[in-house]
């Protein structure tokens, strides 16, 4: 297919997950699940409420700790603990929570974890500030509160501080758990815009999102679970907005529910 | 996206040359109320209360809850609680008075006032708080037991591990230069304290140029010049003010001519000779200092701000959580046997109850001082302020004649009123 050419050359995927297990007192959240992602690509996770596509995620971003199976990343098996560990591997996360400090500014959000510091160790406010407007300039121009804590920015700026988290330190993974949940529709297509950008980038992005449409506009494989299993994985272009559904509802893939 | 930054333009013109100044309205406030109160004891008690005297012994009073108060804004501003701070005052303080009056003398012969009994001393107290601070933050940070649950136990627990190990008895005399520690004992004198404020003013007026200079070498808005020339001279002016009003008590003419006579030489007629810094204060300066550069300019600090401001996002940073709540009640058990170094030393001895109720005086003066119990909001020096209110109060009440049970209810009904306060002020903040 003409606008996915490294997976159709067989390439190694940037990252692979295999056969990934992990339960919550003796409930499976995910069950023996596979899924990957090639450079350039937006893979679509589908799925209802509580089917397990925010947790396996959550494995990938190391915000839980798998019980079985593997994660790749460019064909190398990498340990993945900690968010630490999952930033070290170029994996940024846009949680649907947006995850920000709401009584921190927008750079000390921006740099959380990660702070810019003088040669005396000590945290460089002016420095980060100073970063923190240029994405800010290049991701959402209107943004000006760059003084006041985010519990004071509406919910688009917010969102737009969660992304530039993700963006500024060159993710070549991104997870974004439905990044647009919370905005209105001038910001969804902000971030609609933003993810074709990245794309071209040859960033690899995870999507998350409820919203069958804006799966079948953004996406160009969509993995759909139910009940903690992979009910299957798509093409885009081989589907229709009801395939999709049927495999989200009945939890079979489009061949099957004809057989 | 809603613009609410933008304000009409009347009310940029009208932004006064106060607002020019842009000062921290809450520290204003504190400072305000503080001054309400120094004048109203002044005018009840015919002119006592703002006498260099009192406003000497206000400040040694002070000190050793401010310096705990200073760690507590880090407990609570992380969603915990310290209800121990107290009992480890007791205990820390217990270790040092065997360690000066019997380990170190005679178990290990060094004799009395030998001049390293003092250094070991406060080294091993410092030790012991640190190590418990440590324990109890183990317990909460990695085994989920709440703060308030830990604390409450190490509150009767460590007090009474003190009288265990003292036999309950009090002990005294202690060590000669340890002594110097605790306040009017140990002071600088006229000249040294005109020589530290004097480079504490400049540090003060040059770390406030630097940050003007490094805001502008970014290109971000910075206050007008008279402004910052004005901020500057208000706060080099204060700490020169300070200075003058401590140098201005004068040690007693009896007592000045007794140290004469100790040292075989006559005092000249008419000497005056002021107390000056007295070296407690001198310590919870050096507190204070360090204690905003690790809640403002260090990665420790910032991580303390946003866990309190959100755990989960703190940890999705991948910041350690667990490690920093060990870190941060380690501090806050270093400070206590810190504090227990001035207590006892202002007190001359160690007693079974030193430190009792001060858990609540330290978190009184953290929650006036602004820190919420929400979490994530907190100032260093508004602890301290809150600490000087408190004493304040309590010590103005008592020139006054204000009968005991009264004071009790004073204090507590200010403690709530203040939080009334802070509270409406945050919501008008927030509605803005």
């Amino acid at each position: 297919m003409a606008r996915n050419p490294h997976r159709n050359a067989g390439e190694t995927p940037l990252v692979e997950m295999k056969d990934i297990s992990i339960s919550f007192g003796g409930v499976k959240a995910v069950d023996h699940v596979s899924v990957d992602l090639h450079p350039g690509e937006v893979v679509g996770l589908l799925g209802h409420n509580g089917a397990g596509k925010s947790t396996l995620i959550k494995i990938l971003s190391g915000a839980y700790a798998m019980d079985s199976g593997e994660i790749r990343v460019n064909g190398n098996k990498v340990e993945i603990h900690t968010p630490r560990d999952a930033r070290a591997q170029n994996i940024e996360t846009i949680y649907q929570t947006l995850a920000l400090a709401d009584n921190l500014d927008a750079a000390a959000n921006l740099f959380l974890g990660r702070e810019l510091v003088t040669p005396f160790g000590l945290v460089d406010d002016a420095a980060m500030e100073s970063e923190c407007r240029k994405i800010m300039g290049r991701l959402n121009p209107n943004f000006r509160k760059f003084s006041e804590p985010v519990s004071a920015l509406s919910g688009g700026q917010r969102q737009s501080v969660a992304i530039a988290r993700a963006v500024y330190f060159n993710a070549k993974i991104l997870i974004m758990d439905e990044p647009t949940a919370a905005l209105g529709p001038h910001e969804t297509q902000m971030v609609a815009e933003l993810i074709q950008q990245l794309k071209a980038e040859g960033i690899g992005i995870f999507l998350i999102d409820h919203d069958v449409h804006a799966v079948m506009e953004l996406c160009d494989r969509a993995s759909v679970m139910k009940n903690g299993q992979l009910v299957g994985t798509v093409e885009i272009d081989d589907v229709t907005d009801d395939d999709l559904l049927s495999m989200i509802i009945l939890g079979k893939k489009p061949g099957e529910a004809a057989a | 996206m809603s613009d609410t930054t933008s304000q009409p333009v009347s009310q940029q013109t009208s932004r006064n040359l106060f607002q020019q100044l842009e000062l921290d309205m809450r520290l204003l406030g504190m400072i305000g109320a503080f001054v309400i109160l120094c004048i109203g004891f002044n005018i009840f008690t015919d002119g006592r209360f703002l006498t260099p005297r009192n406003l000497f012994n206000l400040t040694i009073q002070t000190v050793s809850v401010a310096i705990m108060a200073t760690g507590m804004v880090f407990i609570i501003v992380t969603r915990h609680i310290d209800l121990s701070v107290g009992g480890l005052l007791a205990v820390s303080s217990a270790v040092m008075a065997i360690t000066q009056t019997d380990i170190l003398p005679t178990a290990l012969g060094l004799g009395f006032d030998h001049p390293l009994i003092w250094v070991v001393t406060i080294f091993a107290g410092l030790a012991v708080g640190t190590l418990i601070g440590a324990l109890q933050g183990w317990l909460v940070g990695y085994h989920a037991i709440p703060a308030f649950i830990v604390t409450l136990g190490g509150f009767l627990l460590w007090r009474n591990v003190g009288w265990f190990m003292t036999d309950g008895q009090t002990i005294a005399p202690l060590d000669a230069t340890f002594l110097k520690l605790g306040g009017i004992n140990g002071t600088l004198g006229e000249f040294w304290s005109w020589v530290i404020g004097a480079i504490a003013a400049v540090l003060s007026v040059w770390g406030l140029w630097m940050g003007r200079k490094s805001r502008a070498a970014h290109g971000f808005h910075v206050k007008p010049m008279w402004a910052e020339l004005t901020v500057m001279g208000i706060v080099a002016g204060a700490i020169l003010g300070f200075v003058a009003v401590l140098n201005a008590y004068h040690i007693p003419s009896r007592k000045l001519k007794r140290m004469f006579e100790a040292r075989g030489e006559v005092m000249p007629e008419g000497l005056e000779v002021g107390y000056g810094l007295p070296i407690s204060v001198l310590i919870l300066i050096a507190v204070a200092v360090v204690m905003t550069v690790i809640a403002k300019r260090t990665r420790f600090g910032r991580y303390i701000f946003a866990t309190g401001g959100n755990p989960n996002a703190a940890e999705l940073s991948g910041i350690n959580t667990r490690l920093l709540t060990v870190k941060i009640f380690a501090l806050m058990g270093f400070l206590c046997a810190l504090s227990a170094v001035v207590a006892s030393a202002r007190l001359s001895s160690h007693t079974n109850d030193i430190g009792t109720l001060d858990e609540l005086r330290v978190i009184a003066a953290a929650v006036i001082g602004g820190t919420a119990l929400s979490g994530g909001l907190g100032t260093i020096y508004g602890a301290i302020l809150g600490a000087l209110v408190m004493q304040s109060l309590q010590s103005g009440m008592a020139m006054v004649g204000v009968d005991a049970p009264l004071q009790n209810i004073v204090v507590g009904a200010v403690l709530v009123f203040a939080v009334w306060i802070d509270i409406q002020y945050r919501k008008r903040l927030g509605t803005k």
